[in-house]
């Protein structure tokens, strides 16, 4: 499967990546080369096999809603690069208008 | 007497019988590190001499008046840096995590302190674990200690290359498609990726969930059993591990192979292969032979399919793993963004090396609409027929024996620019992961070049014991677990 710049720039964008125009003919090469490489499956036979999510027998896990200490607020905030008044701070998401 | 040479289980007994202090434990390694560790650059962090004193030091006063010691007490272990250690920076090889200080110990790093363990430093790897050679790492290559031109494998490289170079005594690495396994052949050492769910993965950071499994890199087997049998049980903290016993998996350490049926993959030795790797895994199966062990020959059909599979689920569950990496939370945030949205983007785009955002897209492309199905769907169909064969050759035989890596270790750079050949060098470990089975790598030879040749021993899930038995026999007849890099550059 052979993809193009066009393409390239679509899955960047779902994919929330920046990535520069000297970025772009190099992803869709490799890219291409991969997804080529992958195209091999379309040979198998595959009708009625059912896909597998996990090797573990999946079940659902529950525990008794009890409460429990948890990470302390100045540690949970720790890490972040910006913080303030206790809260993650983040870019203005609205547009003054 | 050299304390950096010695396995697990003989300085355990040094200890343990008080012929060497937590005291003389830590100087020796800090003396090892100083001179050894400029050369190889395993560690991203090292554990700062003082430090590790002043742990010996609260050991030694500990045990003063009745010497009661645990197993790994005053023992120094590498943790991969992907591995969650409370206080101490965990960077994933990543620009992303840089300065990311875990709040909380994993599972295994936890069992590890309650038994006071040293912590001899965080091991290099390629970003998030991704990649077969630690060329990946944002923070430079390591070297193999056999040879500084080559790679030391990959993704756990840094792991593998300080256990052979006797910068650590054992180190723990993650195993997502053979990170383990291939970077302990390349470094001569013995690599275990245990069964999908044996251990638990609570801080490890993830990268393809339903692939990724934490394991371990040692001088020797009985290591490996002794370290497996401490990090192996089910967690209620990650609802993964499971709920399986954890036998004492030394007591299965036998040498002999009398009973085991061993199969032999006829798709695991292909027309092409490297001469040399071919010849020290035959020979290893006569040696098997020689120890009384039943062969063989079995076929795994859907081999060939394995690396396409993988690199379509283990990116797919990447891409969605790290959506996490947005700027907010931890990690490194762009500096100059106007809005949300080009906060993310330019965050990413900064912090992400070039291998990380190659697989983010194409497991982006993989499960977006109109390629959902023709990808993401069929791999996983594929996965269930590459499951199916274990299942059926397993009826046969006990364990498989292949060889771990197509080639001894190729030079640095040589991959760099081609991901595809790059991603081929994993072709006989991938199987393993999407089976979710347990192997071991342990080495089996030396290439004329002198770089170390590993044999794979694969069992049936949560049998690690006849996988450990059968890899102890073997070794134990042999000498190349007691071959050590010289160094001498």
């Amino acid at each position: 499967m052979e993809i193009t710049q066009k393409e390239v720039e679509h899955v960047a964008k779902l994919a929330r990546l920046d990535i520069g125009e000297d970025e772009k003919g190099t992803f869709a090469r490799q890219l291409s080369a991969v997804l080529t490489y992958m195209d091999q499956l379309k040979e198998v036979e595959t009708a009625g096999v059912e896909p597998t999510t996990t090797v573990l027998p999946a079940v659902n896990v529950f525990r008794d809603d009890v409460v429990r200490p948890s990470l302390p607020r100045e540690q949970a905030l720790a890490n972040a690069p910006e913080q303030s008044e206790g809260f993650f701070s983040v870019p203005r998401i609205l547009e003054d208008r | 007497m050299s304390l950096h040479r010695l396995t697990l289980s003989e300085l355990q007994q040094e200890f343990s019988e008080a012929k060497v202090s937590a005291v003389e434990i830590a100087q020796a390694f800090s003396k090892r590190l100083a001179l050894v560790e400029p050369k190889v650059k395993a560690f991203i962090s090292p554990a700062k001499k003082e430090t590790l004193l002043a742990e010996a030091k609260a050991i030694d006063l500990k045990l003063r008046g009745w010497r009661r010691t645990s197993p790994l007490m005053a023992m120094p272990i590498a943790i991969k840096d992907n591995i969650c250690t409370e206080g101490v920076k965990t960077t994933c090889g990543s620009r992303m995590l840089e300065t990311f200080v875990p709040p909380y110990d994993a599972t295994v790093v936890s069992r590890f302190r309650s038994q006071d363990y040293f912590l001899i430093g965080k091991t290099n790897l390629d970003e998030f674990a991704m990649g077969s050679s630690t060329e990946n790492s944002a923070f430079g290559p390591t070297r193999n200690p056999w040879n500084q031109a080559h790679i030391p494998g990959g993704s756990s490289g840094g792991s593998a290359a300080a256990v052979a170079a006797d910068l650590c005594v054992a180190a723990l690495g993650s195993d997502t498609g053979g990170s383990i396994r291939q970077p302990a052949a390349c470094c001569g050492v013995v690599g275990l990726k245990p069964t999908y769910g044996r251990v638990s993965r609570y801080g490890l950071v993830a990268f393809a969930s339903s692939l990724d499994q934490i394991g371990t890199l040692t001088k020797d087997v009985r290591d490996a059993a002794m370290l497996l049998k401490v990090i192996a049980g089910h967690d209620p903290q990650d609802s993964t591990s499971a709920d399986v016993v954890v036998p004492d998996y030394s007591k299965s350490l036998k040498t002999s192979m009398r009973g085991m049926k061993v199969g032999v993959p006829k798709e695991f030795f292909t027309d092409g292969m490297d001469p040399e790797v071919e010849q020290a895994v035959r020979a290893a199966i006569e040696q098997m032979k020689d120890l009384k062990a039943e062969i063989k020959e079995i076929s795994l059909p859907m081999t060939k399919y394995a690396v396409a599979v993988y690199y379509v689920i283990a990116t797919a569950e990447a891409s969605s793993n790290l959506a996490r990496y947005d700027g907010v939370r931890y990690g490194v945030r762009a500096a100059k963004e106007k809005g949300l949205l080009e906060m993310y983007t330019k965050t990413r785009q900064e912090g992400f090396g070039a291998e990380v955002k190659r697989r983010i897209m194409l497991g982006t492309y993989a499960l977006s609409a109109g390629y959902y199905e023709a990808y993401y769907g069929k791999a996983q169909a594929v996965r269930t027929l590459i499951k199916r064969d274990f299942d059926e050759a397993f009826k046969e035989v006990d364990i498989i024996v292949t060889p771990t890596m197509p080639t001894p270790a190729f030079q640095l750079g040589e991959k760099v620019q081609d991901p595809l050949q790059m991603y081929l060098s994993d072709i006989f470990t991938i199987s393993v992961n999407l089976a979710g089975v347990p192997a071991i790598a342990v080495p089996c030879g030396l290439s004329a070049a002198r770089l170390p040749i590993g044999v794979q021993i694969i069992g049936r899930a949560f049998e690690e014991e006849k996988v450990l038995r059968a890899a102890y026999a073997y070794e134990q007849a042999t000498e190349w677990h007691k071959k050590r890099p010289g160094l001498s550059w």
